[in-house]
């Protein structure tokens, strides 16, 4: 890769600085004159502050796609609320909620159907924490090769974050699940703009709704979910693809049919073998998108940044996979010839950032940065030969950083 | 020194406005459970060129123009595809003559050949 990000001063003003930033760079739409460049072809993005967020990356604007620019993930381990990135599908998007209001509707094969508030989610049900990736299944799309047609994100299409809420087993136990229940099938608030168009729904397996990890999360980081993450209670599917964690979640519907919507049965297919892979122009058998792949990055330096010869470097970096845990991170300084083992940071919990540690003393040249993970039931990332499938989704990639020292 | 003082004072006012009117669009409104957020206007302004009315009055209905100028350039038949898709899948009022144009338009502005 020849070509940088480049950034605008805008976007390194992240931290307690940011607030005046985002407001300075929010005044009228003229003077946010911030951009970045994604390292990939039609891949400048303006630096747009939307409501509660700071200057986010911005892919479309309706409806609205914010990517998260990479910096943020060395902030923390938590993405924070202001940062983190955003997906619609339909244009018609809420922008005015009223929480007292607000019902989701559980019913289908249940005993009692019910209207659940915000407020009975809170009270009558054993609230849950859990640390949790969130990644849109098209995260990284802008770097296939062959492109391929879609949301062109780099990798900024990602956050963790601790959600709390109820879990769904929990209110489907309450409500009585009656036998011959297959699937439960949920949609949220937003709608189309033409009634022609499907509108979002999915759908998730009964077992995978009665796991205790699924939530309807209200809180995302100790505070309110930002609205346009999906306020006031979306579903949170841990380790599955984000397309699953229906914002503003108004339709709990237990049924008895695998769902055949257009969002299941045509968008978010995956090929069927193992790899998710097929070759362009190649139609293959598809099964719908479902666990995450392993994945890791470095967070402190990026690509193309100098440093200092002689001086012990610190290389910080997440890595992540679909729940079963962080087994081993590699890492190596040479693009892969040698690997030896990182430094495995504090755990949060299986669905969670896992950060990692390396350290080594450069001398004057050229190095390559890389972080291998794997998982521990033996997943890995990719070494070379990317995943290709047509819909760009589960790239798994090791991922390269050049650096030079002096 | 009062009028400069008056200066001073009206300048910081002015400053104090802008940055509470920023600050009421980055955030959200909320009163009695009820939150509202206003979003920035689209980008729903297609550039010029051949068939640019059509795929102005057709495409934006749903979608800002956005859409369209991030994708990686695509062939003319990728772009046929993504239209067919609009019509067919998305239910975009497009009739059977209105692909080629605005296939056209679009590979003016995002193509590339076979």
């Amino acid at each position: 890769m020849s070509e940088l990000p480049r950034i605008g001063r805008g976007a390194f003003l992240i931290g307690a600085a940011a607030a005046s930033a985002s407001i300075a760079a929010h005044a009228p739409a003229a003077l946010a004159a911030d951009s970045v460049d994604l390292p990939f072809e039609n891949g400048s993005r303006p630096l747009i502050a939307y409501p509660q967020k700071r200057p986010l990356i911005l892919l479309t604007s309706r409806p609205v796609q914010l990517e998260t620019p990479f910096g943020v993930f060395n902030e923390g381990v938590m993405t924070p609320n202001d940062a983190f990135f955003v997906r619609w599908h339909l244009a018609g998007v809420p922008t005015t909620i009223d929480v007292n209001t607000f019902r989701i509707n559980v019913h289908g094969l249940v005993d009692s159907a019910r209207q659940l508030s915000v407020a009975d989610l809170k009270t009558e049900f054993e609230p849950v924490e859990i640390a949790a990736v969130c990644q849109c299944s098209g995260n990284s799309r802008g770097f296939f090769s062959p492109r391929v047609p879609g949301g062109e994100w780099a990798n900024g299409a990602m956050g963790n974050a601790l959600w709390k809420g109820a879990r769904l087993r929990d209110v489907l136990t309450k409500a009585g699940v009656k036998d011959g229940a297959v699937q439960v099938r949920v949609n949220g608030a937003e709608t189309p703009v033409l009634s022609a168009t499907p509108p979002f729904i999915k759908a998730i397996d009964i077992d995978l709704a009665m796991s205790p990890d699924v939530i309807l999360a209200y809180s995302m980081n100790g505070a309110d979910l930002p609205v346009l993450n999906g306020y006031p209670v979306r579903l949170v599917v841990p380790g599955y693809f984000a397309t699953y964690w229906v914002k503003m979640l108004t339709n709990v519907e237990v049924i008895g049919e695998p769902d055949q919507n257009f969002w299941m049965k045509t968008a978010y297919r995956i090929p069927a073998d193992p790899c998710g892979c097929q070759k362009p122009g190649e139609t293959v058998k598809t099964v719908p998108i479902n666990r995450l792949t392993v994945r890791s990055f470095v967070t402190n330096i990026r690509d193309g940044a100098r440093v200092q010869a002689g001086k012990p470097l610190v290389v910080n970096g997440i890595a992540f996979d679909s729940g079963y845990g962080i087994e081993q991170v590699l890492f190596s300084n040479d693009g892969g010839q040698h690997w030896s083992p990182a430094a495995l940071g504090k755990d949060y919990g299986p669905y969670s950032f896992r950060p990692w540690q390396a350290r080594f003393t450069p001398h004057a040249g050229s190095y390559a940065l890389a972080s291998l993970a794997m998982n521990t039931i033996g997943q890995a990332q990719r070494l070379d030969n990317p995943v290709w499938n047509a819909g760009g989704y589960l790239r798994n990639i090791v991922e390269t950083i050049r650096v030079s020292a002096a | 020194m009062r009028k400069r003082l008056l200066f001073l004072v009206s300048v910081l006012c002015g400053c104090l406005c802008l940055v509470l009117l920023a600050v009421a669009v980055t955030r959200a409104a909320t009163a009695s459970g009820v939150t509202t957020i206003t979003l920035p206007p689209p980008n729903n302004a297609f550039k010029p060129g051949p068939n640019a009315a059509l795929a102005q009055a057709k495409c934006v209905i749903c979608h800002s123009a956005d859409y369209v100028y991030t994708q990686p350039p695509l062939t003319k038949k990728q772009w046929t595809a993504e239209v067919t898709k609009m019509q067919k899948t998305y239910g975009a009022p497009l009739s059977d003559d209105d692909i080629a144009p605005l296939v056209e338009y679009l590979m003016s502005q995002n193509g590339k050949p076979d």
